[in-house]
């Protein structure tokens, strides 16, 4: 066996790479759960607790999981329900239902889709689905026919949760939250949605009947916990087929995060967001540049990913302007200064840039003004100045009003990188005055 | 309503004979029969006390059925009135308790009526014509007759329950001493049962004997129709012997059987003198059969003065009897024999001489094809032909030990027997008895019956499949589904290799009737069933390829539900688990504590409204959770139970949800189904209810209609809610409507001035409890299990008391702080109890806002960016700023605490974050840099979160 083991442990550089590819992609991107969810043991317990007496004692139960985006709701629902299938018992009865406010985005929608999942379709046959209100008497029908003892108990999973109730009259939430409440087939609701005030939403019959449990997912993550879990990350596990590559392997990660650098760039990421999603991009991003050739994450790759992350969108979007439509950008700021952020239209932008050129230029040229006009309408199409909502569209194109939708910050920004971008322009964006 | 006049003009409603009888109490006469004729129509038709008899009603395509007891008029003749035995329709029994039905029920099916609340006193003017009721025993099958006419009886409705007939009959008194002449003799003090029960079992239209009536009949009581029927029965083998050798000997034993009835109802006797001429004359009209067979079918689809004919053709009972066909009506003409006079029928006569021939018809097409054709075409349902196939065998050996005990009880077995013959003869292939086969019309008969079993066979083979395949249990399938026995050894005969062991069974059987039949002294039986029992094989060798498979019938009012869970949900195991359970909403409490002074004001309300037979409205109100419908529906258990014990007459409760429904339209839809099961659109539900509950009925229990959540039935034009409400209003309606809301003033808010003032004045308003009620309903709930400290629960009703009131709020978190009990460390100074510390945390969970938490918990841009938020409003003075001015404010910020500036994407990103859960209220994000923001909580709680730090 040992013998074995020590061939298998040189296994070529570029197999293992792949096999690292492999497994810490599964990590990031959401493929694998995690073993054990970290930092939300309690929450764990509790909600795995109220499925379980759902599917073995018929208790209904509803639930909410309230917290940000990316804070492992969704993780921590299906952590719990396989936890809880590993039970046989519950693993015969337990029904089923997804929903997800995004997709059904009315009860007509989602009553289908409930009946659909619970293979009720079949007790009516061939039939056509009928009308909605058929429906809702079909499905409650079938959920009073229930009863706490015998039926088999029906999940209810509502993910984005807020949106059930912008249902109308929240009929969906209403019937789910009193079969809850009353003594029919064993339901248990578990809403998920990142929205703090979702109680609010609930009209007050409604709410009233919701058992008024939530689960916050509010990650009080330490940066050393962050650092721990980056670490963990990125290391391969025990269960690695090249022993002495995956020793090597988290040697370098353990290296990594030890680095200066590495620790500036990933507090930064840490100030700005906890979440885990934002997290796992970056990691990502530092895992495509593994290759045969390097088979190990550097510091460079991740001041790489993170400079990738935390790009602007906006100013990497004005490095693909013409010289042109980056003039009328900079008279568009100047205006902005001049007129404190009052909007502007393409007349007004083309005195600016006719004063620049008379002015101060030297290396430019005077344009048409259908040239001109032409620019300012690709502006428009990047969506980099919007006209203002009031202003109607019977107006003159020159005359429509527009805002710009870039800080200077940015401006200034491009204009640094902005490959050879003439000199008087330049002054020209710096100077106070137009 | 213009149909109902138009009627009225034209029917002429006469006296027809002399008075029977004159009560000098009530100055009445009693009439043997009347007269409708209609205006301009030679034809007219005779109503005999005993029929069946349609009376219009409130629904003009379903008029109520009764069958006539008595009719008697009063001295100057202008009343004419009659004592009817009601039936119900399937679409007057209210939807909620054709539940107990236990299957779908037929649409042709009707139920003896044995409630109280119905007066069965009818004006004679309101009788439509005669309809044919046929009597099934409850477990044959509904026969298949494209006849919408005739109507089917199988059980007794007493308003609550379903009973077997029979049941209900020996509650009725007991049958009168069966009169020579038909309606004379009938006792004029209860007349209701006899005429309902004794005919039921006679006429039942399947062999199937009934243990009630075998009951009845051993202790004597069934006298004269009973016996007549079974003289007819014995023209039914005698019918069939006639074509064998042994005809001689089988009307001897015949005869015998007359004799034996007679000897116990002289008036029978003359009959069937008059009778056996016919038999004689039978024979004639042999060949007449396929004729008579078209005939057979015509008059089956030509339905009301079916029975007035066959009272004509009747007359020669023996012939009647014969005649599988008309069934169904041999008894009726010996109660009205005289009735044999009256040739009045215009169309019915001319048929008069083919009415004969179905008897004749049996020689060729066998008894048993009549029976298939005539009670349950096998289209029905293609489960039918097992029962039958099933039922007869099984039930035969107990209806034959009864016969033997009791001639007059032959009835019934006889009745029966020519299916179970054929039945029997299936599966006695090898039986030796080959000779007799040899008679022709005997061997046509066989063939014929073949081809039925054949088919009943196939169709047996198909359902058994089909029946595997969709074995979830929808309802109607247990009506059809013979017992696991039956169904055994029906399967089993179609399997060759264990055709030996059956067939010995089988023979078993055969030889245990046999002599038990000739323990009976007939004689017929035992030449016959051998010769009988002869072909049966070749049917199952060549099975008939002309009966498509039948489809699978998908049931189309299936009531769908959550399949059952492979083990029982685990009982709580502990203190602390028993309590959860009682605790939880759903868990129905013994009592309703604390809302007494509502539920008597409720109670009383209703109850007089129900006895004065009235109508009204009542509106509840109160915040959620305060037991508004626990209260109601308290209310109506404690009325049901009172209308089953009979103090007050019985009603329908019916209940709609606004939030139940999709539509406020839908609320009518809803109220129909509750109320008759019938589906409708919502405007022609809305027509319907409208007739129902404005228009004057015969009988009429009174409805109670509970409307929660009214708030949703609200439309622009309010017509829901305005019919709603003015339906109790109208004088025939007797419906009562509670409405609950929780707004104290929803009918002065949204309703406008017509629908508030029908809704009226009485209303009640459900306070929140108090924290001492709140108290009690915990304890009341816990019902002395011992699971918190005294403390702990006043804690938590005073702090739900002082939030809302509202009882549910009261028991989650109660359900919870068991739950943080269980999981609490144990705590050795503890008492197992749930203590204060449990509700604490249990309240904190449920109470507290996660702003602030959520706030704590953010990550350090978003922080600063709240701050930037709060600071650019400081220097605004407004409570909203721009994106764009936040983040100069944030750039700032950045600054000061040392951090690197943020990119506008990484604050645009944080700010995003902070709107996703609500902490700042952002415009679309389309905007951009351009889009408001606003704190959704307020700044000191902002501050206060982040001043910790």
């Amino acid at each position: 066996m040992s013998k074995r083991t020590a061939k298998d442990a040189h296994l070529p550089v570029g197999e293992c790479v792949t096999q690292v590819q492999d497994i810490l992609r599964q990590r990031l991107c959401h493929q694998r759960l995690p073993d054990k969810p970290e930092g939300v043991e309690s929450q764990h317990r509790h909600l795995l607790e109220l499925l379980k007496r759902t599917a073995i004692h018929g208790e209904s139960n509803s639930v909410l999981i309230v917290g940000p985006r990316g804070a492992g709701k969704t993780m921590l629902l299906k952590c719990v329900l396989r936890d809880l299938l590993e039970d046989k018992e519950a693993q015969k009865s337990l029904l089923q239902v997804h929903l997800n406010g995004l997709l059904q985005t009315d009860d007509r929608i989602a009553l289908k889709e409930i009946t659909r999942q619970l293979h009720l379709e079949n007790v009516v046959g061939d039939k056509v689905f009928g009308s909605f209100a058929e429906n809702l008497g079909f499905l409650l029908e079938a959920l009073k026919k229930g009863d706490r003892s015998s039926s088999r108990p029906v999940l209810f999973i509502l993910d984005e949760f807020d949106l059930f109730a912008h249902h109308k009259n929240q009929t969906l939430l209403y019937n789910l939250f009193d079969v809850s409440q009353s003594a029919q087939a064993p339901i248990a609701v578990v809403g998920i949605t990142c929205r703090l005030d979702v109680l609010e939403l609930l009209e007050k019959r409604v709410k009233s009947r919701f058992s008024h449990r939530q689960i916050h997912l509010l990650s009080s993550l330490t940066f050393t916990q962050y650092l721990e879990r980056v670490r963990t990350q990125l290391s391969l596990p025990d269960g690695f087929p090249d022993s002495r590559f995956a020793q090597d392997w988290n040697d370098g990660v353990k290296t990594l995060c030890g680095d200066k650098s590495v620790e500036e760039v990933l507090q930064r990421h840490y100030n700005s967001s906890k979440d885990v999603r934002s997290l796992h991009m970056l990691l990502m991003l530092c895992l495509s540049r593994v290759s045969v050739a390097k088979p190990a994450i550097k510091p460079a790759d991740l001041l790489e990913a993170s400079r990738l992350c935390f790009a602007d969108a906006k100013a990497n979007m004005l490095h693909g302007l013409s010289i042109l439509e980056l003039c009328l950008i900079i008279a568009m700021k100047h205006l902005n200064d001049v007129y404190e952020g009052e909007p502007f239209n393409h007349q007004m932008v083309h005195n600016e840039f006719k004063k620049f050129l008379q002015r101060k230029s030297n290396s430019m040229y005077n344009f048409e003004q259908p040239v001109i006009l032409k620019a300012f309408e690709h502006l428009q199409q990047l969506e980099l100045i919007r006209p203002v909502d009031g202003s109607s569209a019977k107006t003159q194109r020159e005359y429509q009003l527009m805002r710009l939708m870039l800080d200077h910050s940015q401006i200034m920004e491009a204009l640094q990188k902005y490959p050879q971008c003439p000199t008087d322009v330049k002054q020209w964006a710096m100077s106070a005055f137009g | 309503m213009k149909y109902f006049t138009r009627l009225r003009v034209r029917r002429v409603y006469k006296w027809r004979g002399e008075p029977l009888s004159f009560n000098r109490k009530l100055k009445t006469f009693e009439y043997g029969s009347l007269v409708i004729s209609v205006d301009g129509l030679p034809r007219t038709t005779v109503i005999n006390a005993g029929q069946h008899i349609l009376i219009e009603g409130e629904d003009e395509d379903n008029p109520y059925v009764a069958k006539v007891i008595r009719l008697f008029g009063d001295e100057s003749g202008k009343q004419k009135k009659a004592v009817v035995q009601w039936f119900v329709r399937v679409s007057e029994v209210p939807l909620s308790k054709l539940k107990l039905l236990g299957r779908e029920p037929h649409p042709q099916e009707i139920f003896l009526y044995q409630g109280r609340s119905c007066d069965d006193e009818v004006n004679a003017e309101s009788i439509l014509r005669p309809v044919q009721v046929k009597h099934l025993d409850r477990a044959a099958p509904f026969p298949d007759s494209g006849d919408k006419d005739t109507l089917f009886v199988k059980l007794s409705w007493d308003s609550k329950t379903f009973r077997e007939l029979e049941s209900a009959a020996p509650v009725a008194s007991p049958p009168p001493p069966t009169p020579p002449l038909p309606k004379p003799s009938l006792p004029p003090s209860p007349p209701r049962s006899p005429p309902t029960a004794a005919p039921a079992p006679a006429r039942r239209a399947l062999p199937t004997p009934d243990p009630a009536v075998m009951r009845r009949a051993a202790s004597g009581e069934v006298r004269g129709g009973r016996a007549t029927a079974s003289a007819g029965k014995v023209g039914v083998t005698e019918a069939e012997s006639l074509h064998l050798a042994s005809r001689l000997s089988a009307s001897k034993c015949s005869s015998a059987r007359r004799r034996k009835a007679i000897a116990r109802t002289p008036g029978v006797r003359k009959k069937l003198q008059l009778s056996s001429p016919e038999a004689t004359t039978r024979q004639d009209i042999l060949d007449e059969d396929r004729a008579s067979e078209m005939m057979l079918a015509q008059r089956l689809s030509s339905s009301p003065p079916l029975t007035l004919r066959l009272t004509h053709s009747l007359t020669p009972l023996r012939k009647a009897g014969a005649a599988t066909t008309p069934r169904a009506h041999r008894l009726t003409p010996l109660r009205k024999a005289h009735a044999a006079a009256v040739t009045a029928e215009d169309t019915a006569v001319p048929l008069e001489p083919d009415s004969r021939t179905p008897s004749a018809r049996d020689d060729s097409t066998s008894p048993q094809q009549g029976d298939e054709t005539e009670a349950e075409l096998p289209t029905a349902s293609g489960r039918t032909p097992r029962r039958r196939n099933a039922t007869p065998r099984r039930n035969s050996s107990s209806s034959r030990g009864q016969k033997a005990s009791t001639p007059s009880r032959q009835t019934e077995p006889n009745q029966r027997e020519p299916g179970l013959t054929v039945l029997i003869e299936e599966d006695n292939e090898n039986s030796p008895m080959l000779s007799a086969a040899a008679v022709t019309p005997r061997s046509s008969k066989r063939k014929s019956a073949q081809l039925v079993s054949s088919r009943i066979r196939k169709q047996l083979n198909l359902l058994e499949n089909l029946q595997v395949l969709n074995s979830d249990g929808d309802d109607d399938e247990d009506e059809f589904v013979p017992s696991k026995k039956e169904l055994q050894s029906s399967s089993d005969e179609e399997e060759e290799e264990e055709e030996g062991a059956l067939e010995s069974d089988e023979e078993e059987e055969v030889l245990s009737k046999k002599s038990r039949r000739a323990a009976a002294g007939s004689c017929t039986p035992r030449s016959k069933r051998k010769t009988t029992s002869t072909s049966a094989r070749t049917p199952r060798k060549t099975p008939n390829k002309k009966i498509p498979p039948g489809t699978p019938r998908t049931p189309r009012h299936a009531t769908p539900s959550i399949p059952s869970r492979s083990l029982p949900a685990r009982r709580p195991g502990n203190v602390l688990e028993e309590a959860r359970a009682r605790l939880h909403v759903s868990s129905v409490p013994e009592s309703l504590p604390c809302r007494e002074q509502e539920f008597q004001d409720v109670y009383s309300f209703v109850e007089s409204k129900i006895v004065d037979g009235t109508g009204g409205c009542m509106y509840i109100s109160g915040v959620p959770g305060t037991g508004k419908t626990a209260t109601v529906h308290e209310v109506m258990r404690c009325l049901q139970h009172a209308a089953d014990v009979d103090e007050i007459p019985p009603f329908h409760f019916i209940e709609i949800n606004g939030m139940k429904m999709t539509d406020p339209h839908q609320a009518y839809v809803q109220i129909l189904q509750n109320l008759t099961g019938q589906k409708a659109t919502a405007d022609h539900a809305a027509a319907l209810l409208e007739k129902r509950f404005g228009s004057a009925a015969p009988r009429k229990e009174t409805t109670v209609l509970l409307v929660d959540e009214l708030d949703l039935l609200w439309t622009r034009k309010q017509n829901v809610m305005y019919n709603l409400f003015d339906w109790p209003t109208r004088r025939h309606a007797r419906l009562v409507v509670l409405t609950i809301a929780n707004t104290m003033d929803l009918p002065e808010r949204i309703m406008i001035n017509r629908v508030a003032s029908r809704l009226g004045l009485t209303r009640m308003s459900f306070q929140p409890y108090s924290f001492k009620q709140l108290q009690q309903i915990i304890m009341s709930r816990l019902n002395k299990v011992k699971a918190f400290e005294e403390d702990a629960l006043q804690l938590v009703s005073r702090k739900v008391a002082a939030l809302s009131g509202d009882a549910r709020r009261c028991l989650d978190i109660c359900r919870r702080a068991t739950e943080i009990c269980e999981h609490s460390p144990a705590d050795p100074f503890s008492t197992g109890l749930v203590g204060m510390s449990h509700v604490m945390e249990a309240l904190n969970e449920m109470f507290s806002s996660a702003y602030i938490t959520a706030i704590r918990c953010a990550s350090l841009q978003e922080q600063l960016f709240l701050r930037a938020v709060i600071a650019e409003f400081r220097r605004l003075g407004l409570e909203e700023a721009t994106f764009q001015q936040v983040f100069v404010q944030h750039r700032a910020l950045c600054r000061v605490e040392g951090l690197q500036p943020v990119s506008v994407s990484e604050g645009l990103a944080a700010c995003q974050r902070l709107g996703a859960c609500r902490l700042l209220l952002l415009e679309p994000s389309r905007l951009g840099v351009l889009q408001r923001v606003r704190l959704n909580v307020s700044q000191d709680d902002v501050l206060f979160a982040l001043k910790d730090d």
